[in-house]
This record gives C-alpha cells, sequence and structure tokens, in this order.
C-alpha cells in the first residue's frame, strides 16, 4: 500500500509492560530523524484518549496487565494494536517467569506483530503501517 | 446571603488569611496544605513503568514515595530454576535491560568465569571493552536526548539521537545488531573484529571527536538549558556518599567513583582510566542536573579515546579459549565455586554473583545488582523542595533503568503528615461549608 492510505494523521501511545527497554529506545529511533515517521503525521502521544494505535511492548507482568486492560478500554475506536518485540508476541526468554501473565494477546486483542528482539525501527514502522490498513477497513465500516 | 450565615454562631468563621490564600493560591483549599500528586506507572515522561506519588505543597515538592516492581520479570529466578544451561541464562542476562545490553552480559560472564577457573584471551577481553566503551557512547546520547526532550528542548533531543545512529551502525557492523550484541560468551566473545573494519570504527570516532565540541557547547552554553538544569536536582557529595550512588550520578556530585577505575577488570589496566568529575571541565562540582549532563558528555570523550587506544594496541590471537560450544557446557556442568563479575555501565556498577554446583547446568545462587538499584535512593534528596515542573528532569537525571532494579518497594514518608481518613473527611466538610456560603 502506498502513501495515499495515510487519510489522516496517526496518533500512537506506546505502553512498556516490563519490556526490557530495547524495544522502546527502537520506537523513539523511529521518531527521530533517521527514520523520521513523524512526516508521515505519526507521532507518540502522552495519553492513551488521543490514541489511535496502541504499540505494545513487553510481556506483560503481572502488575501490568489490569492496568494495559484500563489503557485498551480509554482508547478510542477504531484503534489497532502493534505488538513489538518477541516477548511480547510469545513470551520469549521470559516465558516461564512467575510474574509474567503474557503474551499480550492473552490479554488484550492484538492485530499485528512485529517479531524481534528487537525490532529494527524499519520494521516497527511496517507493523505502524500494516496497523493503519486495519484502521481503514473499520473507519469504512462506521 | 454570605452576612446572614456569618451571623449564625454555631457556624464558624473562617479566618481572614484562608480566604486570601484561598484566591491568590489559585487552588481550592489554601496554600498550607500539602497535596498528593500521583504520577505514573503510564506516564508520557518515562517510558518505563514506575509510580510516583509526590506531595506538593502549591508548586514545591515536599516528600515522594517511590513505588516499583511493574517490569519485575523474575529473571533471577529463571536462571536459578534449573531449566536452562549458562548460556541460556547468558541470554536472559542480556535481556535484563535493553540499553546496558553488554554491561549484565559483560558481569555475568565474568562472574561465571571467575568460579569455573576460565580464562579470557587478551584479544576478547579488548573486544569486550571496545563494545562496552561503544555503547556507553550511544547511552550517554540517549540520556542527553531524554534530558534534553524531558527540558522541552525537543531540537537538541532529535540532534542528539540523529547523531547516535552512527554509533548503532558501528554496533550492528561489529555485532549484528542495534541492540542486544550477544558479544561476550564464557571464555571470550562470539565475533572477531575484521582488520576491514578498524577504519570504519575510527571514522565513526572521528566522527564523534569532531562532534563533541559542538554537542557540549549545544548543552552547557545554552541560556534554556543552564536556566533550567543549574541548581536543579542538587546531590549533595556527602548524600551521594550516604545513599551510595554509583557512576554519573556520584560523578557529578564529585565522588571520583568509578568501577573501571577503583578495581580494573578485563583489558582496562591498560587503559588507566579516571573517574571523571565536573572538575575535569573547570567546574565546582554541585551535583545538580547541569553537572549529570558535564559528566556524561565528557564520558563520551573518555570512550573515544578508550577505544582507540584499544585499536592500537589489539592483541593478536584467540577469541575464545573455548571454540567448541559443547566443550564448554561440559565444563561449566563440571565446575565448582563462586564468583563475582562487575561492570562500569553506563549508569554506574553492575554486579552479578554466582555460585555454580557441579553436576548442574543451572547456577545455584544468581544475584544481580544493577545501577538504578543504588541510584534510586539518592531521588529523595534530589526532589526535595523542587518545583512541580521539575519532575522530569530530575527523574531522568539518574538515567533510571527501571527494568534493571525492578525488585524492590521502598516506602520514605516525608516530613509531612500523611492525611487520614479523618482529615480528608474533615477537608471536604470545610470545602462544603466554603462553598455554602
Amino acid at each position: 500500500m502506498g502513501l495515499s492510505a495515510f487519510k489522516r494523521a496517526l496518533w500512537v501511545f506506546h505502553v512498556a509492560t516490563g519490556s526490557c527497554n530495547g524495544c522502546d529506545i527502537e520506537i523513539v529511533a523511529a521518531l527521530t530523524p533517521r527514520y523520521d515517521v513523524e512526516r508521515f503525521g505519526i507521532r507518540l502521544v502522552g495519553t492513551p484518549r488521543h490514541a489511535d494505535v496502541l504499540l505494545v511492548t513487553g510481556p506483560v507482568t503481572r502488575m501490568m496487565a489490569e492496568r494495559l486492560k484500563r489503557i485498551y478500554e480509554q482508547t478510542p475506536d477504531p484503534k489497532a494494536v502493534v505488538v513489538v518485540g518477541g516477548c511480547g508476541s510469545t513470551s520469549g526468554v521470559f516465558y516461564e517467569s512467575y510474574n509474567v501473565v503474557g503474551p499480550v494477546d492473552r490479554i488484550i486483542p492484538v492485530d499485528v506483530y512485529v517479531p524481534g528482539c528487537p525490532p529494527r525501527p524499519e520494521a516497527i514502522i511496517d507493523g505502524v503501517v500494516k496497523a493503519v490498513a486495519k484502521l481503514e477497513k473499520l473507519g469504512a465500516k462506521v | 446571603m454570605k452576612e446572614k450565615r456569618a451571623q449564625d454562631p454555631n457556624d464558624p468563621v473562617l479566618p481572614a488569611v484562608e480566604e486570601r490564600e484561598l484566591v491568590y493560591g489559585g487552588l481550592e483549599a489554601g496554600l498550607g496544605e500539602v497535596f498528593e500528586v500521583p504520577i505514573g506507572p503510564i506516564h508520557p515522561a518515562l517510558k518505563e513503568p514506575i509510580r510516583l506519588t509526590f506531595k506538593v505543597r502549591g508548586e514545591r515538592i515536599v516528600g515522594v514515595q517511590v513505588r516499583t516492581g511493574f517490569a519485575h520479570r523474575g529473571i533471577e529466578f529463571m536462571g536459578m530454576r534449573q531449566g536452562r544451561n549458562l548460556i541460556q541464562i547468558l541470554y536472559l542476562s542480556e535481556r535484563i535491560c535493553g540499553i546496558c545490553s553488554i554491561s549484565h552480559p559483560i558481569a555475568f560472564t565474568q562472574a561465571v568465569e571467575r568460579a569455573a577457573g576460565i580464562e579470557v584471551p587478551p584479544r576478547a577481553q579488548y573486544i569486550r571493552v571496545i563494545i562496552s566503551e561503544l555503547e556507553r557512547i550511544h547511552s550517554h546520547l540517549l540520556w542527553a536526548g531524554v534530558a534534553a526532550h524531558e527540558l522541552g528542548f525537543d531540537t537538541l533531543l532529535h540532534l542528539t539521537w540523529r547523531v547516535r545512529e552512527k554509533v548503532l551502525d558501528i554496533l550492528e557492523e561489529l555485532t549484528g545488531n542495534r541492540i542486544n550484541y550477544a558479544i561476550p560468551i564464557f571464555g571470550g566473545v562470539r565475533r572477531d573484529i575484521t582488520p576491514d573494519q578498524y577504519p570504519k570504527v575510527r571514522e565513526a570516532l572521528r566522527y564523534y571527536r569532531g562532534l563533541l565540541n559542538e554537542l557540549l557547547d549545544a548543552f552547557l552554553r545554552d541560556p534554556t538549558v543552564e536556566a533550567r538544569t543549574r541548581g536543579v536536582g542538587i546531590l549533595e557529595p556527602k548524600e551521594a556518599e550516604e545513599l551510595c550512588a554509583v557512576g554519573p550520578t556520584a560523578r557529578a556530585s564529585g565522588l571520583r567513583k568509578d568501577v573501571r577505575q577503583d578495581r580494573p577488570y578485563l583489558a582496562y589496566p591498560d587503559f588507566e582510566v579516571k573517574a571523571i568529575t565536573p572538575e575535569d571541565y573547570g567546574l565546582t562540582p554541585m551535583g545538580d542536573v547541569y553537572d549529570k549532563i558535564v559528566v556524561r558528555l565528557l564520558e563520551v570523550g573518555q570512550s573515544i579515546e578508550i577505544i582507540e587506544k584499544a585499536l592500537d594496541n589489539m592483541p593478536d590471537g584467540e577469541i575464545t579459549s573455548f571454540p567448541k560450544i559443547p566443550a564448554l557446557l561440559a565444563h561449566l556442568k563440571k565446575a565448582e565455586g563462586e564468583g563475582l563479575g562487575w561492570h562500569e555501565a553506563p549508569r554506574g556498577e553492575v554486579i552479578h554473583y554466582v555460585r555454580l554446583v557441579s553436576g548442574e547446568e543451572s547456577p545455584l545462587v544468581w544475584k544481580v545488582k544493577a545501577p538504578t538499584y543504588s541510584n534510586l535512593m539518592s531521588w529523595y534528596p534530589m526532589f526535595e523542595d523542587q518545583e512541580v515542573a521539575d519532575i522530569p528532569i530530575i527523574a531522568a537525571c539518574i538515567d533510571p533503568c527501571i527494568c534493571c532494579m525492578d525488585r524492590v518497594y521502598l516506602v520514605r514518608d516525608g516530613k509531612e503528615e500523611i492525611l487520614t481518613k479523618e482529615e480528608l473527611l474533615r477537608l471536604s466538610w470545610e470545602k462544603t461549608r466554603r462553598m455554602a456560603r
């Protein structure tokens, strides 16, 4: 899909659910000049209530599960959830931890998985673009 | 109606002073009262989940409570539960933190090597030093950008993150990944630095050397940055010593404390690293946020020097004493003993303790001490009597890495009393009365 699919600016909220910071800094790297997604109108916002897309990193610890659910509910529809990183997609190396209740799709519905430990900024951008396709489809239905 | 009520003898009249405070304070209640401002665990300032509850009187912070544990993943437990071998645990140790993703493996491999009596070839030691100093450059530039962002100076954030990409390219060239390098392995390193990579690393170092003065100017000569960071979040040298601050947080307060200087390990004795304090920049250490910027930027220069020296004096030879993994695993399974490994991560000292028992693949005990664990306590004196608007930069100035340290629950009540239920009720009644009048 080309850039014509960007009918509006896409606002993204980033939730860290116990991640190791690797994916989180790659998300910020995607926003800064080398990759610069802000030129497409994709930007990080400070509250889920303004967001179209949730970027979730981390394997979801026991304490964060309830809060992740709450953030998902606070995000207005239509929304898309992108899981960034291996541990959010499959629990990864943390699969046998007593304090990990994830992966993310056990807690909230997920639309796009971006595997990698951590995924490169290009992969994260690709994941967000795939989420756009889903939002477009939802938008057409309404 | 007001006059009529005031005449009622049963209704207490609020003193005139309080009325005045009500107007000038701009708050619903008087200035003298303490409010709680909860921040987190999910908040836009810091990316990682942590909850800070501030007690504020007007704009001034009078106390803070830190609630951690949101990012606790039970990594030490997973390492000790006898399901994984040490190489698998090495990968786990790398995922303690994505920013210090070589500091933890270096400390862990050293601990295991001491416990199992494994020698590391000199070339491997040099490669470990080079990668960890490259990581320091990337981490300090990352922090500088985040600090600029917390001040609301986004141009500087974008500038530092743009120049930071260069060191990530070099790390990718040398190790195969931008983050999580997986370079150390027990007895050596996983990848050699080939002759054609030397010029690329040197070129990047030249780039940063030329840029460093520009960066120092951009941060330290900028009136906005100075106004927002000078005298903010002060950590006195005595407090830093008492609270066992480590890394740049301690060095910014004037303590010459650096694991590379105090207990040299790997190839660090060859480089004679000296701890950097603001004195090296001609400043008297105050321990404020400005000094922390000074120390971190100067350390970028120090890392460049160390890497250049390491590239010049790189010894030849093997890169690992165990080229075959099955032989390494067999040796580790037989090994018995305990070992301590340490490393000066970008944020301070990392310590890993390992106890191996013969016949078991995983360690019996694995204990990790991350730098933020030591530095978190220094938040308390730093936050005292600061403004609410300074919370993000003070929180960021120790370069907190919550994912590294998440295991504790700290509570310290400030000098103020916590509002009890009765007091809250009383406040509520008073407010109702005021509004009814």
